[in-house]
């Protein structure tokens, strides 16, 4: 089980960690420029938006996958894009972004630097998705039948339909409400009309039942960074930290025959650790790659009706992989820097049916 | 937040052999880890966190391997972690797991860090397929040249190490490669694979797997208090620097030196060769074993090669390296590193049997990767004050 969060402040503490600034790439479909230029960009726009320049970051860790890049060994020629001279400390995770945040945040805990940068980058449109998804599958079980994400999201869904968690109808309006609240977002890469035809949406043809279209993400290049500081670092380069008051992740087994999949656990269990329960959640960023996905974290994190979920139209309006669950921590701190909310989470998932869950807690000063 | 002390209770790792056909992915990290746990006299359940480290995925054509081996390795409802920092991704994987425990997140932390490299082709996943192969004896070939040059070593050092190496392993279990009749003379006559390497000269590509458990100060007193010495880790650290531009000097990177420093202050180390017991470094390649020396300010520049030649170290030597056989001897890249960060655990624990080192108290580990630009180190310790 994963520990109780000791990050969780009753006062302020010098172990107290914020996000200062944060950059997000424009989410396009197929880009021009390599992953490094990409990072380049963000790296400089998040160290823009936290009043630093490289100079000043300690601790860099990047998240970003040789398989979406199409080659081994790509993350080497993103340190470009860190600047990393003089040497930095400096990591990189074969996960989302959001889980380079986490090393980089429990690097932070250890007290002796004080300001990281986290990254998260892909390039979906160089990979072939039907080729590389089914490897991220049991090797020996199930990426030899072809089981890929799409294939068990489905699935899931089907159960979740037959269970009545949801009707499809609901997983179309999810869609319409997610990219009709993606056209304020400068971000988003898919957008749609508020009053979109819901009953057409349902009379098109299943991409993999019961699976629409609507109800799947888009194919997206993209990155984001983010700035995190130690309390009095932070408070000195802003006036509006966002402070990180709950972190944690958790997984679950990879079988889908071996769990119960009308439920998120390990989504339950990371959103308990970081303390999510522990006052009311205003607004919730969530990786739903999948519109069938919503009321099922919404019920495993223990999210009431009155909290708003994807104000940025979510993965569905812009999935950069790899990014896309930093991307949502970046929005949730965004909600509550530059939108007056109190209290937001971000959340991020990797694996099979949410196999992997992550969830950040951020607030602002109290 | 002051660091909280770290241990090192438990240590596994499995046969390093060229292909374990006889394990599945999920059974080869699952022997190193039921290893280690059984080491640290701990369960499953026991275990709060895993991280997991290997090198490419395209090594063994499986994409995120951390979700497949969730289930292998206890991890339901439990955090698991991955890192990938190329060569260095080893000894990062152990840092990783402890900065865990430091910083009090957890208290009983699993590192697990693997490679089967006979499940694809180690080569041709080193270039991506694209640079027809170079791997990374062409890549760092050019870099031992120059320190040849720079340093004047004569061209017998190479071959010493690559022979120390494999007798070291002679006494290790688990080592991949037993070359009995390795001699100077056989290595100098084997094929010449980059110049000044030769194929004697060079790490095998292996299956395998290594894991460590870390835990809180009061497990490791614990440990200790049963009769199983733990290692305590004393610092560490991990630096990377871009791989190509004009004045980078690969033959002793910035990267490497700032790294060893971070570790040395750390630790309480001012004069490493004195006061730390036996190292374990990463030597893919002969010649690295006296480039590292100096890099990581054991030895002084040009001085090397001279601990090389007047046998300081070999495991009877006053400076002993690479006791295991090191990385010439089992090469599961990805776990390659911590092999070198356990290691020197099991030397300061007094458990390493045959390769032991009398009296071993203090010892470094060192990894690299990439271009020779990614760099992760640590020093441990029978004690938390050694000195």
């Amino acid at each position: 089980m994963p520990t109780t969060d000791p990050a969780t402040p009753a006062t302020p503490s010098d172990d107290d960690i914020a996000i200062i600034g944060w950059s997000v790439s424009p989410m396009e479909r197929r880009t021009a420029k390599t992953e490094a230029q990409m990072l380049l960009e963000v790296v400089s726009g998040a160290c823009d938006d936290a009043g630093i320049t490289r100079a000043d970051v300690d601790f860099t860790c990047a998240g970003s996958c040789d398989y979406v890049a199409g080659q081994a060994f790509s993350f080497v020629q993103n340190i470009d894009a860190v600047g990393a001279w003089p040497p930095k400390h400096d990591s990189h995770v074969e996960m989302d972004g959001a889980w380079a945040l986490y090393e980089a945040w429990v690097r932070l805990l250890l007290g002796d630097i004080d300001v990281a940068v986290a990254m998260g980058s892909g390039r979906s449109s160089t990979a072939d998705p039907a080729l590389i998804y089914p490897m991220e599958m049991d090797p020996y079980l199930l990426a030899p039948l072809g089981t890929d994400v799409l294939s068990l999201a489905a699935l899931q869904a089907q159960l979740l339909l037959a269970d009545g968690t949801v009707t499809e109808r609901q997983m179309a309006e999810i869609a319409v409400r997610s990219r009709s609240d993606a056209r304020t977002n400068t971000h988003a890469q898919v957008t749609g009309d508020a009053g979109a035809d819901i009953d057409a949406l349902l009379a098109t043809e299943p991409v993999r039942a019961p699976l629409r279209r609507h109800d799947l993400p888009p194919i997206t290049d993209g990155a984001a960074a983010v700035v995190i500081a130690r309390r009095e670092r932070a408070e000195q380069l802003c006036a509006n930290p966002v402070w990180i008051t709950g972190f944690a992740h958790c997984s679950e087994l990879h079988y889908p025959g071996a769990r119960d999949l009308r439920r998120a656990e390990s989504a339950r269990l990371a959103a308990e650790a970081a303390g999510v329960g522990n006052a009311p959640v205003e607004v919730a960023e969530l990786h739903t790659a999948f519109t069938h996905e919503e009321p099922l974290l919404v019920e495993a994190l223990g999210l009431g009706p009155e909290v708003v979920v994807n104000p940025s139209g979510g993965p569905l309006a812009a999935n950069p992989t790899m990014a896309t669950g930093l991307v949502r921590i970046a929005e949730a701190a965004g909600q509550v820097r530059d939108h007056g909310r109190q209290r937001a989470l971000g959340h991020a998932t990797s694996g099979p049916c949410l196999q992997q869950n992550l969830v950040c807690v951020v607030e602002g000063n109290r | 937040m002051a660091h909280q002390p770290c241990a090192i209770v438990g240590i596994g790792q499995t046969q390093h052999k060229s292909r374990r056909w006889d394990v599945s992915l999920g059974g080869l990290v699952r022997e190193a880890a039921s290893r280690a746990l059984e080491d640290a006299e701990l369960d499953w359940t026991d275990i709060d966190a895993v991280v997991l480290g290997k090198a490419p995925d395209l090594f063994e054509g499986v994409m995120k391997p951390e979700l497949y081996l969730t289930d292998a390795l206890g991890a339901h409802g439990k955090p698991m972690f991955r890192v990938h920092t190329a060569g260095s991704v080893g000894g990062t994987t152990g840092i990783v797991a402890s900065h865990l425990v430091e910083t009090g997140r957890h208290a009983r932390v699993l590192a697990v860090a693997y490679q089967k490299q006979s499940e694809g082709n180690a080569q041709f996943a080193l270039g991506s397929g694209k640079s027809g192969s170079l791997g990374a004896g062409g890549a760092f070939a050019p870099y031992m040249r120059s320190y040849i040059h720079r340093s004047g070593a004569p061209l017998d050092v190479g071959p010493m190490v690559a022979v120390k190496d494999r007798r070291n392993a002679l006494k290790n279990p688990y080592a991949h490669l037993k070359l009995a009749d390795i001699s100077i003379d056989s290595v100098k006559a084997s094929p010449m694979m980059w110049d000044p390497v030769r194929y004697l000269e060079s790490c095998p590509s292996s299956d395998g797997a290594c894991a460590v458990v870390f835990t809180d100060r009061a497990g490791g007193e614990a440990a200790a208090q049963a009769g199983r010495p733990p290692a305590w880790i004393l610092g560490s650290s991990v630096r990377s620097e871009p791989s190509s531009f004009p004045g980078r000097d690969p033959v002793a990177p910035v990267g490497a030196s700032l790294c060893a420093h971070d570790v040395y202050r750390q630790a309480g180390i001012t004069d490493p060769r004195r006061q730390v017991d036996c190292t374990e470094l990463y030597v893919p390649f002969s010649w690295y074993e006296p480039m590292w020396l100096e890099a990581h300010h054991i030895a002084e520049p040009g001085e090397g090669w001279r601990m090389v030649e007047r046998g300081d170290t070999q495991l009877d030597g006053d400076f002993p390296v690479n006791m295991s056989g090191g990385v010439l001897s089992s090469n599961p890249i990805g776990a390659s590193g911590l092999l070198r960060f356990a290691e020197a655990a099991l030397q300061v624990r007094g458990q390493a049997g045959e390769h032991q080192v009398d009296g071993a108290r203090v010892a470094l580990a060192q990894a690299y990767g990439a271009a020779a630009q990614y760099f992760s180190m640590w020093a441990v310790a029978s004690s938390l004050e050694p000195f």
